[in-house]
């Protein structure tokens, strides 16, 4: 029998054990966190694996809160995730972490107990900003959503008939309940700071014709205005609201969509490039430690990650997008069972999609990082067309209202990095094919953030030293 | 377990060694090759886009595939070739080139799989909104006791013998039964419309045999019989506008209420013809196929009776491995387009081979083995893109029950014959019979 046991064996050896005998906790028990519990055990992790949720529900699906939930055709706790397969694991539901100790390699929970890990993955997410003034965030009819239970309190309330709702900013979510309560029946008022809805996520060009959409479905959009002052009636509810144009606005529910803030802050003092825009990792999904420098047993996935992507300059990504964290925690599984020469990078081409106002709306890479715009495909005015965005002569992103059908024939460019304006179809273009500015605000004003961020460079840009977050 | 090691068919040996591309095309649509002309396929994938003669390009790559079904420059409609064709004075060419006259009301006049948007957004608007949701929920659901019974009543009188012919004695009356109840059409004049459709299968071919004289002779009678069914389905029409009723084909030419109007009776013939093919054809092959390739591999029907959970994913696979469309040759390039290191020059006719593309060894691990279980089956067996089969929610529902009733009643069933004899048709794929044996039929 040979003593001479290669390096390779030893490297498979360890691997081996490592599968059968590792300990690996994630933390977030919603979508990344389930695929990723999915993905190791169909990577042949058979060790010790740990789910910890501050949610008490089992994993569930939140694009139908803002829709078929607010519609009433699903209770908000009928969202369940179907699952893939079987996962052993324990799931500690309901109990947030609170802590990391990398010297010791333990989360900490809220109930004061310590979960030992050997590869940790975050996918701790986001939830949603509240409404900034304390003293009126208690008023009964304001709302925020994220969860199933926010979607189940303001069905509620949208289905008791109020006289008007009040929403407050027009990303993508604000829009999709505007598009609810007019579906619904309810007089609507929508706030938005900037120009146009959906303006920070697809440009002034597109916003406008958001705009027009919701202006035709009886929207009342208001733009260009905030709201500054919420007041209630003597029992705490609230009845009216204080626009900064000085107007006075009579409403029963009040729906505050102003974006999300990335679940970090148990993370303070753990050392990571943690920050505004959630932990920052590279493209195999290992997060940077608070120098810039990556970590081994540390891996991130989902709205919460932020990573450089070879398609867009390198620069760092902020997706809170379905798909990205599917895809994610798939890849980030991967890594955390394999070693150097197996890993895989997670570089997707982020897709989104939106439905409004009987309008279809998909989208495939990344318009914000555009500057440029051509309608490629269809009518704008029929609403059922394809536009291109491009930035120093190629495409990087694309979006479609009821068009979704040539998505796949814009990601092959945008994959490619293939010339901007693209060749002409051969059929129902516009009669001119001419870029035009695609008009996105600065994304450095407080306002219309897009569900994609380009988050500047390497975070080796910023200082390297850690200031926690104060609450 | 699942037989994973088993092959989806006879294997023929002797196969080709190196060959051209165009040698490799003619070959895989040889009547003689129909039973499996997967070998042929192997060798033009060397080339996933390949010029094959006569300025005829064809796709056997997924990816290239993928790409094409999605690109604006690729063209379906066939007055666009012919008006081309015409323009360079060269009919003959034309005619090789694939486009072909045989489509008779197919695509002469540009019904939605051989158009372009907007006109083919809005055929399909006009006819999904009398067909699916959001606005017709239930027609298709609704069609699920129908096809029961009937599948369960070819059972029934199957249990006299022992041996039955699953193409013409079970397959075929299905999908007529259900695509006659929607559409509108009677049931009654089936053997009429059955034999113009067989007469137009028959001529549909654009490759060399459909240039042989024999071909042409085919071709004729094709046309003829298309004109035949035209003149049927347009008088339908005429008598649906005097008369409406509640069926499909009335709804198209009389809808007040949708945001497109009503289909002109000329639309509503071609699409009508359109959906009376396909809607049967095309499923009676799947149903024929899905019981050949589960009798053919070992194991897979008793795997199928236990878990029948699995019917749905292994309907899917036979799709792919026998992609009951194999191709559809309305396609031309409007641009010179670059793609799998080929450069498809403006004009000419683009083939998608969809049941090529699905043995794409780069897209789908073991490609030629049936695996009910196969993970991330995203094949082409309905198309891809704007024209992905319209039928296909019907299709797939009509399928499913047929081979669930068949599974579940019919005793250790044999095949008889290995390959079965095939239809001509190199475009709409399947077996003309196929014989199989048992021991009884269950209650």
């Amino acid at each position: 029998m040979s003593t001479a046991t290669s390096t390779s064996d030893r490297v498979a050896d360890l691997v081996t054990s490592f599968k059968n005998n590792g300990r690996i906790v994630i933390v977030g028990g919603s979508l990344a966190g389930l695929r990723a519990a999915e993905a190791l055990r169909d990577e042949g992790f058979n060790g010790q694996l740990t789910v910890i949720g501050d949610e008490k529900h089992e994993p569930y699906d939140r694009p139908p809160l803002s829709k078929q939930v607010l519609k009433g055709w699903v209770p908000g706790d009928h969202t369940l995730l179907p699952r893939a397969r079987e996962v052993d694991a324990e799931w500690r539901l309901g109990v947030a972490a609170t802590g990391l100790d990398r010297k010791t390699k333990t989360v900490r929970l809220a109930n004061g107990d310590q979960v030992p890990y050997d590869r940790l993955l975050i996918a701790t997410g986001v939830r949603s900003r509240p409404w900034f003034n304390k003293a009126e965030a208690g008023l009964k009819g304001l709302f925020t959503i994220r969860t199933s239970e926010d979607a189940g309190r303001l069905q509620v309330a949208l289905a008791a008939k109020p006289k008007r709702v009040l929403i407050i900013g027009a990303g993508f979510i604000g829009s999709e309940m505007a598009s609810v309560c007019r579906e619904l029946g309810l007089e609507v008022t929508v706030a938005e700071r900037a120009a146009a809805p959906l303006i920070g996520a697809l440009g002034g060009v597109i916003a406008r014709v958001a705009a027009e959409m919701q202006r035709e479905a009886g929207v009342d959009l208001r733009t260009g205005v905030s709201v500054e002052k919420l007041e209630g009636d003597a029992g705490g509810h609230v009845r009216r609201a204080k626009l900064s144009d000085g107007t006075t606005l009579d409403v029963d529910v009040v729906v505050a969509s102003l974006g999300s803030i990335r679940n970090i802050e148990w993370l303070e003092g753990a050392g990571l490039a943690t920050g505004f825009w959630g932990v920052g990792c590279d493209a195999g999904c290992r997060a940077f430690d608070v120098n810039g420098v990556v970590t081994d047993s540390i891996f991130v996935a989902g709205d919460v990650a932020r990573m450089p992507h070879v398609l867009y300059e390198y620069q760092f990504l902020s997706i809170e997008h379905w798909d990205n964290a599917v895809y994610q925690a798939k890849i980030a599984a991967h890594n955390m069972v394999s070693l150097e020469p197996e890993r895989k990078p997670h570089l997707p081409l982020p897709r989104f999609w939106s439905g409004q106002f009987g309008v279809n709306i998909k989208g495939i890479g990344i318009p914000s990082f555009g500057d440029q715009l051509v309608i490629t495909q269809g009518s704008v005015k029929d609403r059922r067309f394809a536009a291109a965005y491009g930035k120093r002569g190629r495409i990087v992103g694309a979006i479609t209202f009821n068009h979704g059908k040539w998505l796949e024939y814009y990601e092959a460019l945008i994959n490619r990095s293939a010339p901007f304006p693209p060749p002409a179809p051969g059929y129902d273009a516009p009669a001119e094919m001419k870029p035009i500015p695609a008009e996105f605000p600065d994304p450095r004003t407080a306002t219309a953030l897009p569900t994609v961020v380009l988050t500047g460079h390497d975070p080796t840009d910023r200082a390297a030293t850690f200031e926690p977050a104060r609450r | 377990m699942t037989p994973k090691t088993a092959t989806a068919e006879p294997q023929k040996s002797g196969a080709s060694g190196s060959m051209t591309p165009e040698a490799a095309w003619v070959e895989a649509m040889k009547f003689e090759n129909r039973p499996n002309p997967y070998r042929f396929f192997d060798e033009l994938r060397k080339t996933p886009v390949a010029h094959v003669g006569n300025g005829v390009y064809v796709v056997t790559g997924y990816r290239e595939l993928m790409t094409l079904a999605h690109d604006p420059r690729i063209s379906s409609d066939m007055r666009r070739m012919k008006a081309r064709s015409a323009a360079q004075g060269d009919p003959e060419a034309a005619a090789q080139a694939g486009t072909d006259p045989s489509l008779g009301s197919y695509g002469e006049h540009g019904n939605m799989i051989a158009s372009d948007p907007p006109e083919h957004d809005r055929q399909r608007r006009q006819a999904m909104r009398h067909f699916g949701p959001p606005t017709t929920n239930h027609l298709i659901p609704g069609t699920e006791p129908d096809i029961r019974n009937l599948a369960n009543q070819l059972l029934d009188t199957a249990k006299a013998k022992t041996r039955i012919d699953v193409v013409d004695d079970y397959a075929y009356p299905v999908p007529v039964m259900v695509i006659c109840k929607i559409l509108g059409i009677p049931l009654k004049d089936e053997p009429q419309f059955h034999a113009w459709i067989h007469d137009f299968m028959m001529g549909f071919d654009v490759t060399a045999e459909g240039a042989s004289e024999e071909g042409k002779a085919r071709l004729a009678k094709g046309q003829e019989s298309m004109g035949a069914l035209a003149k049927y389905l347009g008088d339908l029409i005429q008598s649906f506008i005097k008369q409406p009723s509640d069926a499909m084909l009335s709804k198209m030419v009389n809808d007040k209420s949708g945001p497109d109007g009503p289909m002109t009776p000329r639309e509503a013939l071609t699409n009508a013809t359109l959906l009376l093919i396909a809607g049967h054809d095309s499923t009676v092959n799947t149903i024929a196929h899905c019981v050949l390739t589960v009798l053919r591999n070992p194991g897979s029907f008793e795997l199928l009776r236990s878990r029948p959970e699995l019917i749905p994913f292994a309907i899917e696979e036979v799709l792919r491995l026998e992609t009951a469309v194999q191709y559809f040759p309305s396609r031309s390039a409007t641009d010179d387009i670059e793609i799998g290191g080929t450069v498809i020059p403006k004009g000419s006719p683009v083939h998608l081979m969809y049941g090529a593309a699905n043995r794409d060894p780069k897209r789908f691990a073991n490609p030629n083995t049936f695996d009910p279980e196969r993970k991330a089956n995203e094949h082409f067996g309905w198309g891809s893109g704007i024209h992905t089969c319209f039928g296909g929610p019907l299709a797939r529902l009509e399928v499913n029950l047929a081979l669930e009733t068949f599974i579940r009643r019919v005793e250790n069933p044999r095949l008889v014959v290995d390959p079965p004899p095939y239809r001509h048709s190199n475009v709409f794929r399947g077996p003309r019979h196929l014989l199989v044996d048992y021991d009884r039929i269950r209650d």
